[in-house]
C-alpha cells in the first residue's frame, strides 16, 4: 500500500509497504493497447500508483492529462448508469476530476488510485442522479435487470419433451464470416456498438468495462459495488445479447434436420441387425 | 480434461477432487453457463460436464466460440472521451490549482 506524506516536492516522502489493497487483488488499471497494462502483478500496480500519485502531488500536468485521457472513457460509461444523458455524464466526470485535483494531496493510498477516483465518481454520479430523480445504487439497477431471460431464443431449441434430443439445438449457430481483422472490422463494428448502446444500463456498463475497457472482474465488482455472481450474470446477459445481434446481422444459423439424423441412425441399426455379416 | 483411467501407471494426482461428474444437461442449459466457464468460475465437475458435452455438440461448440470471440474482441470499440474543451479546461484547472497553492 502506498502512503504519501507531505504535499510539496520539498517534503514529499513516499513509502510503500506490503499490505495489499482490495482483498489482496491488484487494483491496477487495465486498458488493452496500454503499456501500463503490462504490469499486472500487484507489486507493479502499487509502483505505478506510487509514481502517479507522486507526480500528481508535484502538480505534473502531463501526468494529470494522461490520467484524464486514460480513465475518462470508463468514467463516462459508469456515470451513464446513474444519469440519463451523455452531457450529464460528462459533467459528472468533470466534477469528479475537480474532486481529484482538490483531494489528491489527502489521498492516503488505502485503495488503488483508480478505485479512489471511481469512488469519487460514484458519489458525484449518485448526487447528480438524485437531482435528476433517477438515483439508484448500481446493485439495485442490476437486480432490476435480473429477469431470468434466456440467452438464446427458446425457439432455437427442440422442446424439453422431445423424444430423442430434448432441449438440444434445432437451429444451431453457424460460423460467422468474420474478416481477418476481427469482429470490429467494417459494418459489424456499428452493429456491435448499436447492440451495446441498446443494452439495459447495468448490462451495458459491465460489458463496456470488462470487454471494451479491459477491466478485470474484481475491478468491476469493486467500482460498481456488486457481487461477483451479479457481475457474471450481467456480463453473460450482455454478451448474449451482443452475440444475438451479430448473429441477426450475419443471418448465420443452421437448421439441423433431426428427422434425417434419426432415420439415418435407425437405418444403420436396422441394417446391423439384419446384416448377416 | 481426461478423467483418470484405470491402469497400471502411477496414479496421477490431478488438481480435481475425485467426485463424479455432474449430470448431463441439455443445450438450453449449457448455453447459460458459458460465461461462468469462460470466466473460470464454473465448478470443476460442471466444467468437465460441459467439456464432455462440447465433444459431441457442434452447436454449443460454435456458441462457446462466439462468446469467446465477443469477450476478446471488443477492446478497440471505445470511442467515449471527454469533449476537448472540457478536457483542456480540467488540465487548466489542475495548473491553476498549483498556482493558487504557491
Amino acid at each position: 500500500m502506498l502512503r504519501v506524506y507531505g504535499t510539496s516536492p520539498g517534503d514529499l516522502h513516499v513509502r510503500v509497504d506490503d499490505r495489499k489493497t482490495c482483498g489482496g487483488r491488484a487494483a491496477t488499471s487495465l486498458s488493452r493497447n496500454d503499456h501500463w497494462a503490462m504490469s499486472s502483478a500487484s507489486r507493479h500496480a502499487h509502483d505505478d500508483d506510487q509514481a502517479l500519485v507522486a507526480a500528481l502531488c508535484r502538480r505534473d500536468a502531463d501526468v494529470f492529462a494522461w490520467l484524464v485521457d486514460r480513465h475518462s472513457p470508463a468514467m463516462i460509461r459508469v456515470a451513464l448508469a446513474y444519469v440519463p444523458s451523455r452531457a450529464a455524464a460528462e459533467e459528472v466526470v468533470q466534477e469528479t476530476w475537480i474532486g481529484v485535483i482538490r483531494g489528491i494531496d489527502g489521498f492516503e493510498g488505502r485503495s488503488s488510485l483508480k478505485t479512489w477516483i471511481f469512488r469519487i465518481l460514484t458519489n458525484v454520479a449518485m448526487r447528480a442522479g438524485a437531482r435528476e430523480r433517477r438515483s439508484m445504487p448500481f446493485s439495485a439497477l442490476a437486480e432490476a435487470e435480473n429477469t431470468g431471460e434466456s440467452s438464446v431464443d427458446p425457439d432455437r431449441f427442440l422442446p424439453a419433451d422431445h423424444a430423442l434430443f430434448p432441449g438440444h439445438w434445432a437451429i444451431m449457430p453457424a460460423r460467422w464470416p468474420t474478416p481477418e481483422e476481427g469482429l470490429l472490422a467494417g459494418e459489424t463494428r456499428e452493429v456491435i456498438a448499436a447492440a451495446i448502446a441498446e443494452l439495459p444500463e447495468a448490462q451495458r456498463t459491465v460489458i463496456a468495462l470488462r470487454d471494451v475497457e479491459g477491466w478485470s472482474s474484481e475491478e468491476v465488482c469493486e467500482a460498481l459495488e456488486i457481487s461477483a455472481g451479479n457481475q457474471r450474470i450481467l456480463l453473460h446477459r450482455a454478451r448474449s445479447r451482443v452475440r444475438n445481434a451479430i448473429e441477426d446481422y450475419y443471418g448465420a444459423v443452421e437448421e439441423i434436420d433431426y428427422e434425417a439424423v434419426t432415420s439415418e441412425l435407425m437405418c444403420d441399426s436396422a441394417k446391423q441387425e439384419t446384416d448377416p455379416e | 480434461m481426461r478423467l483418470r483411467e484405470a491402469g497400471n501407471g502411477p496414479r496421477v494426482t490431478t488438481d480435481e477432487p475425485a467426485h463424479p461428474d455432474a449430470e448431463d444437461l441439455a443445450c438450453t442449459e449449457e448455453v447459460e453457463v458459458m460465461t461462468d466457464y469462460l470466466e473460470g468460475d464454473l465448478p470443476a465437475a460442471e466444467a468437465r460436464r460441459l467439456e464432455r458435452h462440447l465433444e459431441t455438440c457442434p452447436g454449443c461448440t460454435e456458441y462457446l466460440d462466439q462468446m469467446r470471440t465477443i469477450a476478446g474482441s471488443l477492446g478497440g470499440l471505445s470511442e467515449e472521451s471527454l469533449p476537448a474543451e472540457m478536457r483542456d479546461g480540467l488540465i487548466a484547472a489542475f495548473r491553476d490549482f498549483r498556482r493558487s497553492e504557491n
